[in-house]
């Protein structure tokens, strides 16, 4: 029996917010096949702050899609709070309703409004208007662009669009973010400034977020735990702690303790690329 | 405010650019102005070589015999008629080419069958087929509005598929993690998506009705202003005749500006609604 099968069956614990047993993926048919991913396992404890770290090709936004149920794994059983996500290849409403995502590009529809945006959720699960308005207000407050609710997608900046995203995820309450480059089109500064939002966003909601980067710099600032994966086929190479307290501000970069995580993540990602 | 999340610093609402700027104004100039150049050049053309009226009237007699027929109620029976076969024609076109259009690009077996015989008719020159419509439905409006139907279609069809088939992948992401129904996702995604080329494909399609409505009246019964024109032609009164061209011509530009006008209407978020 799979670790994961035996912590869901666990009585006193709660299920971990997504567990995951022998997940694999091929890509195609025959001679063109692709091995995205190499049988995974891997448990995400609720309220957990989990970053995917790897080279570009290694299987994160794979993983991740897995995750958030936009492909169907080849193999293996993926697990929401305990329920499975797919069953006889049909996604699982109960099991999609707890997750949110975030992609690298912000995606909104350009024709509605960054309100009609960020309520586009709740208007899919038929919440009432007023309702759903005076949730967006809110959103914007909590991702601090209050204020722009009435605009355009185009009138706003790639950060200011990415913080609309961040609150359409966020607008039906899911238990789990998953964010799949959130930040990477993004310029450096901006790009730190959002990582201090998140981390506010997450200790204030409570989320579990599981995100996907390719700077280890915004990997150790972020997370509570880091996966590093290996390419060819994409697996986990090693699990990683980071236990620097909270809130961590930007000055966290120059502690030893985050200078000696991010070395070794740099060693360990030259030896496995 | 005592929010202090609030970073970005909102806008004053009214920082707005000015409403109209000098490059939107510029045809309201060189348009009146090169219609009159134009008007003038056959004038003098006109009357300088002294051009047979039967061959080429003078502005103003083609001037003078529009207005009468401003004032003649015969012409505006036929403009109805035609007005009704374009409109009546067009809106088949629109519903059956944004229906089939939607579910072939949806659906990938049903391009594959059906790619043949679309191309097939795109190149049979349809206007050919015009009298086989006179002869299946009668000299009445029906073979006009098919004849109209027919022409409008194919842009619609074809700019329908292109707006589905474009619509972002990131877009259709975000619509598959929120767990949207089919429904949902014609109607909160590919039509808002695919509105932009179906108006563009609306725009190419109303003139074509239009045309479809005159030629299908030229050949067959005596009511609209195709009829009228062959009337005209028939009675040597070539004024006239121009009278209906500019007649014609008038409809098509108050069909196009509609589209137009419901472009703004409908998707004041696209860059084609010159925001
Ligand atoms: N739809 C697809 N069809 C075929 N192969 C794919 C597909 N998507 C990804 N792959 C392959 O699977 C492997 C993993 O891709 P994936 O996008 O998960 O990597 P990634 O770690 O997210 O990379 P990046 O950091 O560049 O985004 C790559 O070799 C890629 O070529
Ligand atoms: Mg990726």
């Amino acid at each position: 029996m799979s670790s994961v099968a035996r912590e869901i069956t666990r009585p006193d614990a709660a299920p971990a917010a997504i567990a995951m047993a022998g997940i694999e993926k091929w890509y195609g048919t025959g001679l063109s096949q692709v091995h995205a991913l190499a049988r995974t396992d891997l448990s995400v404890p609720q309220g957990e702050l989990l970053v995917l770290l790897g080279a570009s090709g290694c299987g994160k936004t794979t993983l991740l899609r897995m995750i958030g149920g936009l492909i169907e794994p080849t193999g293996g059983e993926m697990r929401i709070e305990g329920r499975p996500l797919w069953r006889d290849g049909r996604r699982q409403d109960e099991a999609v309703a707890e997750l949110g995502m975030v992609f690298q590009e912000a995606n909104l529809f350009p024709w509605l409004t960054i309100e009609g945006n960020i309520a586009l959720p709740l208007e899919l699960k038929g919440v009432g208007r007023s309702e759903r308005l005076a949730r967006a207000r809110e959103l914007t407050r909590l991702v601090g662009i209050g204020g722009f609710e009435a605009r355009w997608p185009k009138e706003l900046s790639g950060g200011m669009r990415q913080r609309a995203a961040i609150a359409r995820a966020l607008s039906y309450d899911p238990d789990i973010l998953l964010m799949d480059e959130p930040f990477g089109a993004l310029d450096a500064m901006t790009r730190d400034a959002m990582n201090l939002e998140l981390q506010r966003i997450w200790m204030e909601t409570g989320k579990t977020i599981v995100l996907v980067t390719h700077s280890i710099t915004e990997a150790v600032f972020l997370a509570d735990r880091i996966v590093l994966l290996s390419p060819r086929p994409g697996r986990i190479d090693t699990i990683v702690d980071v236990p620097i307290p909270r809130p961590r501000t930007l000055d966290a970069q120059s502690l030893p303790v985050f200078q000696d995580v991010a070395r070794r993540l740099r060693h360990r990602l030259n030896e496995i690329s | 405010m005592s929010d202090a999340i609030v970073s970005p610093a909102a806008p004053p609402a009214q920082a707005r650019r000015p409403a109209i700027s000098r490059a939107a104004l510029l045809p309201w100039i060189t348009t009146p102005a090169l219609v009159i150049a134009f008007v003038a050049l056959w004038h003098d053309y006109v009357t300088r070589n002294n051009v047979s009226a039967f061959i080429l009237p003078a502005p103003g007699s083609v001037w003078s015999a529009w207005v009468e027929m401003l004032w003649s109620s015969r012409a505006w029976g036929h403009t109805w008629m035609t007005v009704y076969a374009t409109l009546y024609g067009f809106a088949w076109a629109l519903v059956i080419g944004v229906g089939l259009g939607v579910a072939i690009a949806r659906v990938r077996w049903l391009e594959t069958t059906l790619n043949p015989f679309i191309v097939a008719t795109q190149v049979i020159p349809k206007v050919a087929l015009v009298p086989l419509f006179v002869v299946w439905f009668g000299f009445g409006i029906t073979s006009k509005v098919i004849v109209a139907a027919v022409l409008a279609f194919f842009p619609i069809l074809t700019n329908t598929v292109l707006g589905v088939k474009s619509i972002d992948a990131g877009h259709r992401d975000v619509m598959t993690s929120l767990n949207a129904t089919r429904w949902q996702i014609f109607r909160r995604l590919e039509l808002p998506s695919a509105l932009p080329y179906i108006l563009t494909g609306m725009e190419v399609g109303i003139v074509l009705a239009i045309i479809g409505a005159i030629v299908g009246e030229y050949l067959g019964g005596n009511n609209g202003l195709g009829a009228m024109l062959i009337a005209k032609m028939n009675a040597y009164e070539t004024d006239a005749l121009f009278a209906v061209v500019i007649h014609m011509t008038l409809l098509g530009f108050i069909f196009y500006f509609g589209i137009g006008a419901l472009r703004r209407m409908l998707i004041p978020w696209h860059q084609s609604s010159g925001r």
